[in-house]
């Protein structure tokens, strides 16, 4: 296999203390190579997203590893985690979290502004973005002005702005419909085909079908790990 | 380069999808700036027309005065010790002065009369601005002193008993103009000021004329002798260093010696008071504007913190979403102090116009670049008191839990829901309310008490400043009249605005709550009575502290003992503060209160 982009090593998440103490995601060993797309499935509340926000430094394990890039993320300063999530990570969320008072290709350019990028290159790499997921024609509409879908596929443009590591999206598609899941589908396909290193939380089977592995979990553990591609062959 | 694109994108966005919230918050701070600019570009607008008139009257340098218990002249060996101090380059001649009383269609003042000689000295010539000179039986009053008690060339006065004809009206720079006489010879004389000590008019005689006013007050006689100096910008340090000082020489009766400097500053006078009031005005007007500014940015506590979590998401920094939340604030602080000063640049031209005692006009109301950075530097202080730690708070916030913000919780405090319980249903709606947002309640106690210790300060000090006038017109009085009707009204607006603020504010929060209670049967006007109580109760506890407070400010910017003001007044502060909460609070509580209930549930469960 080819070199590890992303490694855990017994990471741990709990919530709450006492006797109202949560185990979200338990003892978790798995490693993602580059180029990888992973699909995470599992039923509500097994702890997916849990492990999704620790992958990328948004939360901090109870304990364990993550190690991104040959990186401690567990040990990292809050300043050092913006850096990575902002360099090296590209989060696509269920709720799109677009924010509202920018244009389509504004929100894109938000991630490589905060990198330091400048305002000419910023705004050439998220047209260049917005035309590959076949938004050139809604640049300059509000987030409000656009569907579920086109809202979703602005929302990955932005993820790939950076030119991320890795990918992490948590049910992309959970609020759109099945022409929409479509679209984002093709995305994921060829994001895949273009070597992405991808990780996609996910409940539908299209989408996981997309993967060269399936993690399934239940109650904050590892129960499968499946190679589809392998299988497929 | 990139970054600062974002944030001000961000901010300017922001303003322009809430303008009529920005406009509030820039009209919050304006108010305090343009008072803070009024106060300081009052600072030294007499000056210049002091100087004006000391040119025009050739001023003397310093002033010395003797004090005479019996009337007789001080000793020539006295006064030649002081002509021939060194530094003293010419002397005029030594003039007879006595305090008395002057009538003049029933209004009366005590007075300054200075006998001069018909013939004129070389130093301090009094500027004839109408009429002549003394002569027998005819006096000369002080410019400013005769327009104040409304006196004409040719009307007849009554002085110390006996009846003179005003001959003329003149300006001088050797006492201070009316009404800005300060109490250097009594003080010297360690008089302590009686009723309108502070208030003396100045009226030029013979000395012949002078010596058949028999009835005097004290001290009776002084003799006064007008200095010129070698080097005029000497003569404060020139003073103290050969003058007498009662508290330092007691039972020294002189030389007492004034500079031309401190002449000018008693001329200040006028406006100082009213300095003192925009003063201290522009401080209470900046704690409203704090609270109306913290309300208005409050109101958007959830949508600000997913715009975070979605910021740190995609790699903002701390610091960097500090400065998002921050600099939109920021720069209307910037735009309020560009109003304040402007309009204050305005409205201190209305101030500034000098005594008639003073020649020629005050220059233009200038904004030194002092002032500009003191204006600035206060209402950026303003803008951050109101928002830097909800900032602080939002950038450190954990990212998903911003993300992913329900409205935000509110506090239980049991103890009150338990006290409530027994309470009528309004007030029991009511303090339900105050428990779930204290930090608001507060904002409520804070807005009410600062409104009435302004009007409790400006209570006392009308009840001050309105004494003893003796009917006479005074600029002075009138200056503070305008300045403190001035911040009334600012006060008033300004904590309406707040109470409007609030209760808007409440009312979008208790929506849920209040569909829930009218659910359950409360009546709207229940619901209604439950959202005044919220807002009346803390403002009924706020004007309660102000009422001492305002006691107390006046006492600490006056250093004066205080008068206090009637019961009456102080009640109908309380109970109009308190009214006017309630009018404040009765609209927009109203309307929150009639909203369809099914609305309500069903819009706050999307
Ligand atoms: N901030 C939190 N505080 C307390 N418990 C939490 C928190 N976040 C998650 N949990 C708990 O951790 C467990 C895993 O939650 P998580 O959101 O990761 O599940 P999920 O697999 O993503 O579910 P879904 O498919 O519904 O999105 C759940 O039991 C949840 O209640
Ligand atoms: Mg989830």
């Amino acid at each position: 296999m080819s070199d590890v982009v992303l490694r855990t090593r017994r990471v741990r998440k709990e919530f709450g203390k006492g006797a109202g103490r949560v185990r979200a995601v338990d003892d978790i060993d798995f490693e993602v190579a580059a180029g990888e797309t992973v699909a995470v499935m599992g039923p509500s509340g097994c702890g997916k997203s849990t492990l999704l926000h620790l992958l990328g430094g948004l939360q901090r394990p109870t304990g364990g590893e993550v190690v991104l890039d040959g990186r401690r993320v567990d040990e990292m300063s809050e300043r050092a985690l913006a850096r990575l999530r902002r360099d090296r990570i590209g989060f696509v969320f269920q709720a799109f979290h677009l924010m509202p008072e920018l244009t389509a290709v504004e929100n894109v350019e938000v991630p490589a502004l905060l990198a330091g990028r400048s305002p000419r290159a910023a705004r050439g790499a998220a047209l260049e973005l917005l035309d590959r997921v076949g938004l050139a024609d809604r640049t300059g509409h509000l987030p409000s002005a656009l569907s579920g879908g086109q809202r979703q596929r602005v929302a990955i443009a932005r993820a790939l702005v950076t030119e991320p590591l890795v990918v992490l999206a948590d049910e992309p598609t959970g609020n759109l419909d099945s022409a929409a899941t479509s679209e984002v589908l093709r995305l994921f396909d060829r994001l895949r085909a273009a070597g992405q290193t991808l990780i996609i939380v996910t409940h539908d089977a299209r989408i996981a079908a997309t993967a060269n592995r399936l993690l399934s979990m239940r109650d904050g553990a590892l129960v499968d790990q499946t190679l589809l591609a392998e299988v497929a062959a | 380069m990139g970054r600062y694109l974002l944030v001000l994108r961000l901010a300017w966005r922001d303003l322009r999808r809430r303008p009529v919230e920005a406009i509030l918050a820039v009209l919050v701070m304006a108010a305090a700036t343009t008072t803070l600019t009024i106060g300081l570009a009052l600072h030294g607008v007499t000056d210049h027309p002091y100087e004006q008139t000391r040119a025009a009257t050739a001023g003397p340098d310093a002033v010395a005065g003797f004090l005479s218990e019996d009337g007789t002249p001080p000793k020539t060996a006295d006064v030649d010790a002081v002509t021939h101090l060194p530094g003293v380059s010419a002397h005029g001649a030594l003039m007879p002065l006595a305090h008395t009383t002057l009538a003049m269609g029933g209004r009366t003042a005590t007075v300054q009369a200075l006998g001069r000689s018909p013939a004129g000295d070389p130093v301090d010539q009094p500027r004839l601005t109408s009429g002549a000179w003394v002569g027998a039986g005819s006096v000369v009053l002080e410019r400013g002193f005769a327009d104040a008690l409304g006196a004409r060339v040719g009307d007849q006065v009554t002085l110390g008993g006996r009846s003179f004809h005003i001959g003329g009206t003149a300006v001088s720079a050797a006492l201070p103009a009316y009404p800005s006489s300060l109490c250097h010879l009594l003080c010297f004389a360690g008089v302590a000021p009686g009723p309108n000590a502070f208030d003396i008019g100045l009226v030029w005689l013979t000395p012949a004329d002078l010596a058949t006013v028999q009835e005097r007050t004290t001290p009776a006689v002084v003799y006064l002798l007008d200095l010129r100096l070698a080097d005029p910008s000497a003569a404060p340090a020139f003073a103290a260093t050969h003058g007498t000082l009662p508290g330092r020489d007691p039972g020294a009766s002189g030389p007492f010696l004034l500079s031309w400097q401190q002449i000018r500053d008693a001329d200040a006078g006028v406006t100082r008071s009213a300095q003192a009031a925009l003063q201290v005005g522009a401080v209470l007007l900046a704690l409203l504007a704090i609270a109306g500014l913290t309300v208005l940015a409050g109101r958007r506590t959830l949508e600000q913190t997913r715009r975070v979590g979605l910021l740190k998401a995609v790699g903002g920094t701390p610091g960097l979403i500090a400065l998002v939340l921050l600099v939109e604030h920021l720069a209307l602080a910037v735009l309020a102090a560009a109003a304040g000063l402007g309009v204050g640049r305005v409205l201190a031209g209305r101030f500034t116009a000098p005594s008639a005692g003073l020649l020629g006009s005050p220059g233009p109301a200038s904004l030194t670049g002092t002032t500009v950075a003191v204006v600035v530097t206060a209402a950026l202080l303003v803008a951050l008191a109101a928002t830097l730690l909800p900032a602080l708070r939002a950038a450190r916030s954990a990212t998903i839990t911003a993300l992913e913000a329900p409205a935000r919780t509110p506090r239980r405090h049991g103890r009150l829901i338990a006290l409530s319980a027994s309470l009528p249903v309004p007030l029991l709606l009511g303090l339900r309310l105050i428990g779930r947002r204290p930090g608001r309640a507060a904002l409520a106690v804070l807005s009410t008490a600062v409104t009435v210790t302004g009007l409790v300060t400006i209570l006392t000090s009308d009840a001050v400043s309105g004494r003893g006038t003796g009917g006479l017109h005074n600029l002075r009085t009138e200056r503070l009249t305008q300045v403190t009707t001035m911040i009334t009204v600012m006060l008033l607006v300004l904590a309406a605005a707040n109470t409007v603020f609030l209760t808007w504010a409440t009312v979008a929060d208790a929506r849920h709550a209040s569909a829930l209670a009218r659910a359950f049967g409360a009546t709207p006007s229940q619901v209604t009575g439950g959202l005044a109580a919220a807002q009346v109760v803390p403002a009924a506890v706020g004007a309660l502290l102000g009422l001492p407070a305002g006691l107390i400010v006046y006492r600490l910017v006056t250093q004066t003992s205080l008068t206090m003001p009637s019961l009456a007044g102080l009640a109908a502060v309380l109970v109009g503060a308190i009214l006017a909460v309630v009018v404040c609070t009765a609209i927009p509580a109203g309307v929150g209160a009639r909203r369809p209930v099914a609305d309500v549930l069903s819009a706050d469960a999307a």
